[in-house]
């Protein structure tokens, strides 16, 4: 077993016993559930809505040479920098560049996954710059030095009881259970990082062909002003962000507020085309957006899971999953978490670290089942699985299967099997929920279902006779 | 109609009560009811392992064995699941492909027969008792089974079905799942007893055995006054 796999079962075992984690956890995503039923019934039809939003994306990832190459001599038209980054290293490697070039000292950071993926952060930290996170959520996870704990709630593990500790130990200010001064606290704060920023960094919630603009939504209104005060603004998007027209926001934005934040439409959607033009009397100097591969297209040649990359990044999936819920976010170990995470990552860090993300499902469909694009994701789960036995199973499992194969494809063995089964459960009581029970994974915590003396094969016979 | 049993390996070994009970459902609406003996296993454990190899070898003999089968009733949507939805999967490019394709066809969920192939939700049974019903994830999603068995449940004499908080959430089996991950399958299994235990009912019902056996297994455990019995035996009560 990978390292990462050994982490993640430790992990999950300390957390699924938290109780109190349960609760924090359920509490936060109860009312999600409410709101989000509310906002789906605002929509025509909820279920030919995520049709047509999957038939948008299906043709924007077909025929991502198209749009993206609209979309950047659009852009490019109007003055902005694109640099295609194959590699995270690419990226990080391009924006610590550019912000020497323009001396930068400071950064604001809406909030991006795609940095999060790439460790930007980290990078630009490392050649002397200062990066501060604008998002409430992702400005407390930063403070605490831990990676978001859900893509669009970054912070909902913890309590206010908890930021309020946090900030008073980081930032000096008095203890408050109110989460409005708790804001006011983050937002004073902020406010100063903001005006002596020289650059902003944000990602972007889609890429818009038609019109070369990025759209970028947020609920703070802090992506605003992240990228038009500093003098240099860079986005950081992942290829398959891209949308075909304008018009399909009309559909993607409220599709993106419902699934994500059970909202009718987020507060701040702002769109942008490029750096300042002649003539305007704001917005930044100069404009680089980062178009950003690293795996995604790896992603693409599999047309079987190439689905995976209609993802909006809405966290819906994550919110009823039943595994993320009871092992939290940072069990995972990757950028992305839940069911999309373990989908996806197997894709960009590779199937034989990740493999058992995949194995830990239940495959109940409830992802899928949620997702608003469409992506058949546990049925994904199923097929990583698939592949990564054929890159390497371990031996003694093959051989359980071989003997499945056997056992079920000889009845007479079968019923063999089952008659010796139930005289041997009745030894079982000696070794019962010990290391030496050959049924230990299942009964440390749960009782053995009996096998009956009578079958249904025995019935079946007797009926017969 | 002359119709072939499914019957899955844990029911016949475990739980052949069910099996029985939906044989007599069966025979009291006037069916001729067979069953091929030498029926084992639909593969599913091996096909949600990643042995596709072993699941298909398991599958083929199953598909030889319904091959003459006019119309298949199961009694488990997760092996239901695998009949229909996944052997089309397994066979996807293969020689077998059409006949996996006819066999799926042929393949139906017990309270999806009854309900929208038969139009039978008054199968005269009685079981006076307050029940709540946990909807198996493979037949809800995978064979969208939500109105059925609650139309099936809402002719019972005597009987009260009282809805959990969280009927749809996943019970934590999940096959092979629920050993590989004890520790998440059985807080999963928690979430789910406890809200059933909300519902102050008699008995947890469902399509699914194999959920019913993770949470019978959770509550004998931890001792949660929790009774579990399949909707066929509900059904069969009289």
């Amino acid at each position: 077993m990978s390292t990462v796999a050994q982490t993640f079962k430790e992990t999950a075992r300390r957390l699924t016993r938290d109780l109190r984690h349960r609760e924090l956890i359920q509490n936060a995503l109860g009312k999600y559930y409410v709101g989000r039923d509310e906002k789906k019934a605002r929509f025509q039809n909820w279920q030919e809505a995520r049709q047509a939003a999957a038939e948008i994306k299906w043709d924007a990832v077909n025929h991502l040479d198209k749009y993206l190459e609209e979309f950047v001599s659009k852009l490019e038209a109007r003055g902005t920098k694109v640099f295609w980054a194959s590699t995270g290293q690419q990226a990080c490697d391009y924006i610590v560049e550019v912000a020497k070039k323009r001396n930068v000292r400071s950064i604001v950071k809406s909030k991006a996954m795609t940095g999060e993926e790439i460790h930007l952060a980290q990078a630009l930290e490392k050649s002397g710059v200062e990066v501060v996170e604008t998002d409430l959520g992702e400005y407390i996870v930063q403070l605490r030095e831990e990676p978001p704990y859900h893509i669009v709630f970054p912070a909902m593990h913890l309590t206010r009881h908890e930021i309020s500790d946090l900030f008073t130990k980081k930032l000096g200010t008095a203890p408050t259970d109110n989460p409005e001064e708790l804001t006011m606290i983050a937002r004073r704060t902020l406010r100063k990082k903001y005006c002596a920023a020289d650059m902003g960094i944000s990602g972007a919630n889609f890429a818009v062909a038609e019109t070369g603009m990025i759209s970028l939504t947020t609920n703070e209104g802090n992506g605003r002003l992240s990228t038009s005060l500093p003098k240099v603004h860079v986005a950081v998007i992942g290829i398959e962000k891209v949308l075909p027209t304008l018009d399909d926001l009309a559909l993607f934005l409220p599709m993106l507020a419902t699934a994500g934040a059970a909202q009718a439409v987020s507060c701040y959607n702002t769109f942008i085309g490029g750096p300042r033009q002649d003539g305007e009397s704001d917005g930044p100097e100069e404009f680089h957006v980062v178009l950003l591969d690293n795996g995604r297209t790896r992603l693409l040649a599999d047309a079987e899971q190439r689905d995976t990359l209609h993802c909006i990044r809405c966290g819906a999936c994550l919110n009823v999953c039943p595994i993320y819920k009871n092992i939290g976010g940072h069990t995972y170990g990757t950028t992305y978490m839940g069911p999309i995470g373990s989908v996806l990552t197997p894709h960009l860090r590779g199937l034989k670290e990740w493999k058992h993300l995949s194995f830990a499902s239940s495959l109940c469909g409830a992802c899928t089942e949620a997702c608003p694009v469409k992506i058949d994701l546990h049925h994904h789960l199923l097929q990583n699985r698939r592949n990564a036995i054929r890159c390497a199973s371990p031996w003694w499992e093959k051989l359980i299967f071989k003997g499945f194969v056997t056992l079920m494809n000889h009845p007479a063995f079968y019923r063999l099997g089952v008659k010796l089964g139930w005289f041997g459960q009745k030894f079982h009581w000696l070794v019962k929920g010990t290391r030496l029970d050959p049924m230990y994974a299942w009964t440390q915590s749960r009782e053995a279902p009996p096998l009956a003396l009578h079958t249904f094969k025995d019935y079946w016979r007797r009926k017969k006779s | 109609m002359k119709i072939s049993l499914f019957i899955p390996c844990f029911i016949d070994a475990c739980y052949p009560q069910v099996g029985i009970s939906m044989a007599q459902v069966l025979e009291r609406l006037g069916h001729q009811v067979e069953y091929p003996e030498d029926f084992t296993c639909c593969g599913q454990p091996a096909f949600n392992s990643g042995y596709w190899d072993e699941a298909r070898a398991v599958a083929e003999k199953v598909l030889a064995m319904y091959r003459s089968a006019e119309i298949i009733v199961g009694v488990s949507g997760s092996c239901g699941a695998m009949m229909t939805t996944f052997y089309k999967e397994l066979f996807h490019g293969t020689p077998l492909e059409a006949e996996a394709n006819a066999h799926a066809a042929k393949c139906w969920e017990f309270s999806d027969f009854l309900v929208t192939k038969l139009g039978v939700t008054d199968v005269g049974a009685k079981f006076p008792a307050k029940v709540t019903f946990h909807d198996g994830c493979h037949g809800l999603r995978e064979l969208g089974l939500k109105k059925q068995p609650r139309a099936l449940l809402a002719k019972v004499k005597g009987l009260e079905l009282i809805e959990m908080g969280a009927a749809e959430s996943c019970c934590g089996f999940g096959g092979t799942f629920a050993v590989k991950f004890p520790m998440i399958s059985t807080a999963m299994g928690e979430v789910k007893c406890d809200s059933a235990l909300k519902t102050n009912a008699d008995y947890i019902v469902s399509c699914d055995a194999s959920c019913l056996m993770h949470i019978q297994g959770l509550a004998d455990r931890q001792k949660k006054p929790l009774r579990t019995m399949h909707l066929a035996e509900v059904l069969a009560k009289q």
